[in-house]
């Protein structure tokens, strides 16, 4: 049991090190769209503070999307993801090896570098804690929902405009939770409630997103 | 023993063939015959349960694959026309990897001999993308030697890109297979020196 989730964790890991450059683009799309809104709206401090949570959180989802599409192309062109359903641990197992790599290699950088963003936006100390913890919770959930719109879209001809239209709309209530609860914290009213919300929501994405993801894979290759 | 009743497969919306039917018994070995585009890769993947068929049946050991999933992929190894090689890893991370993920308890030390005994022993630590087809296809097929213990083996054109001592190397391990009691199931366009003649099942015979 979980031979197939080590191996396959173990393996995205190391190829995650091998296409660093990847994983450098996405970083380095992080932050110059973080970068683009001083010059979009002006660089007064209240205004950029005001809109800090928003602008971190939706840069940090976009950038979650665009490299979404690469979590199961590449085993499903060279033949891997035919093997992975052959194995005879459960789908959903090797799919959550295949999420959490994805998010330890892409989600965990953004994370890391966003209180450095937050900074250039003028965000008061306070709210960063806040910050990186609503984007622990928040990220993995992004990841778990993208999964299952990576699956349904593969192979088809002009999947990455598809994916983004399916699961953008599924990352609202995210975005929401997740932005809230820096302004929360800001305007003195705690951010307990939106953190719940949002742990909430990654537990149930824990449990549901890999079955379906892992439904979607089996369709996506028959 | 695998048996196959009544197997239609619909791909588009197109019938390729209908009322497919064969068995395969311990020690045999079929190779799927038929002109391009009949269906012969439909067919293996219908056997591997990686597709599902129109209409049909497809029981191991006496049970449907459907209900038992786990245990027939557990006595199963597939190697289909991708060879599943990643260009960012070595022959013998793709091997190493591929054997895990099945499940496959083999060391390092397995591999390595695998590669070497299939003639890939100066590529073992080159990224995967400079390889030749014949090399890339020789790493998927390195899986026969460390799979033993999966009585079902359903291989896509196997013989492909490989040079003459391979395909006879190749054969002989099939039929070694099925002297051991193991099946094979196979498709390919060559003629391979086989030990004994392969039963073929002729998939135009149930075109539509």
């Amino acid at each position: 049991m979980l031979s197939t989730f080590l191996a396959v964790l173990r393996r995205d890991l190391l190829l995650a090190w091998r296409g660093r450059a990847d994983v450098l683009v996405t970083l380095a799309f992080f932050i110059i769209v973080v970068c683009l809104f001083p010059f979009g709206v002006g660089a007064e401090p209240n205004q950029l503070r005001a809109i800090a949570p928003g602008v971190l959180w939706v840069a940090a989802l976009l950038a979650c999307l665009l490299s979404l599409h690469r979590l199961f192309a590449q085993d499903y062109s060279d033949g891997t993801l035919e093997q992975l359903l052959l194995s005879s641990e459960p789908a959903a197992l090797w799919v959550m090896a295949k999420v959490l790599a994805f998010w330890l290699s892409t989600g965990l950088p953004v994370v890391a570098v966003a209180p450095a963003m937050g900074l250039l936006l003028d965000l008061e100390q306070g709210g960063l804690p806040v910050l990186i913890l609503s984007l622990l919770l928040g990220t993995p959930i992004l990841a778990l929902l993208g999964a299952v719109g990576a699956a349904l879209t593969l192979g088809l001809r002009g999947g990455g405009m598809l994916l983004a239209l399916l699961v953008l709309p599924l990352f609202v209530p995210v975005l929401i939770f997740g932005a809230g609860a820096v302004e929360a914290e800001l305007s003195g009213s705690g951010a307990a409630a939106h953190l719940l919300l949002l742990g909430g929501g990654l537990a149930g994405a824990l449990a549901l997103a890999p079955v379906a993801c892992a439904a979607a894979l089996r369709i996506s290759t028959d | 023993m695998l048996e196959v009743e009544n197997l239609a497969c619909l791909k588009g919306d197109r019938l390729l063939f209908r009322d497919l039917a064969f068995r395969l018994q311990a020690g045999g070995l079929l190779r799927v015959a038929g002109p391009n585009g009949v269906g012969k890769t439909s067919l293996l993947r219908l056997v591997t349960g990686l597709a599902l068929p129109e209409a049909g049946e497809i029981r191991w050991r006496g049970e449907s694959i459907r209900r038992a999933r786990e245990a027939f992929h557990g006595d199963l190894l597939y190697l289909g026309h991708a060879a599943a090689l990643n260009d960012l890893l070595s022959p013998l991370e793709n091997l190493r990897f591929a054997c895990a993920a099945a499940g496959d308890a083999v060391d390092e030390d397995d591999c390595v001999q695998a590669l070497q005994r299939i003639g890939l022993a100066d590529q073992l630590d080159l990224p995967a993308r400079v390889l030749s087809q014949g090399q890339r296809r020789r790493v998927g097929l390195a899986r026969l030697f460390l799979s033993n213990a999966r009585p079902l083996w359903v291989l896509d054109e196997p013989f492909t890109a490989l040079d003459v001592r391979a395909v006879a190397d190749l054969a002989a391990t099939l039929s070694q297979h099925c002297d051991a009691g193991g099946m094979v199931m196979l498709t390919t366009h060559q003629d391979a020196p086989f030990a004994r003649p392969p039963e073929v099942l002729d998939v135009g015979v149930f075109a539509c």
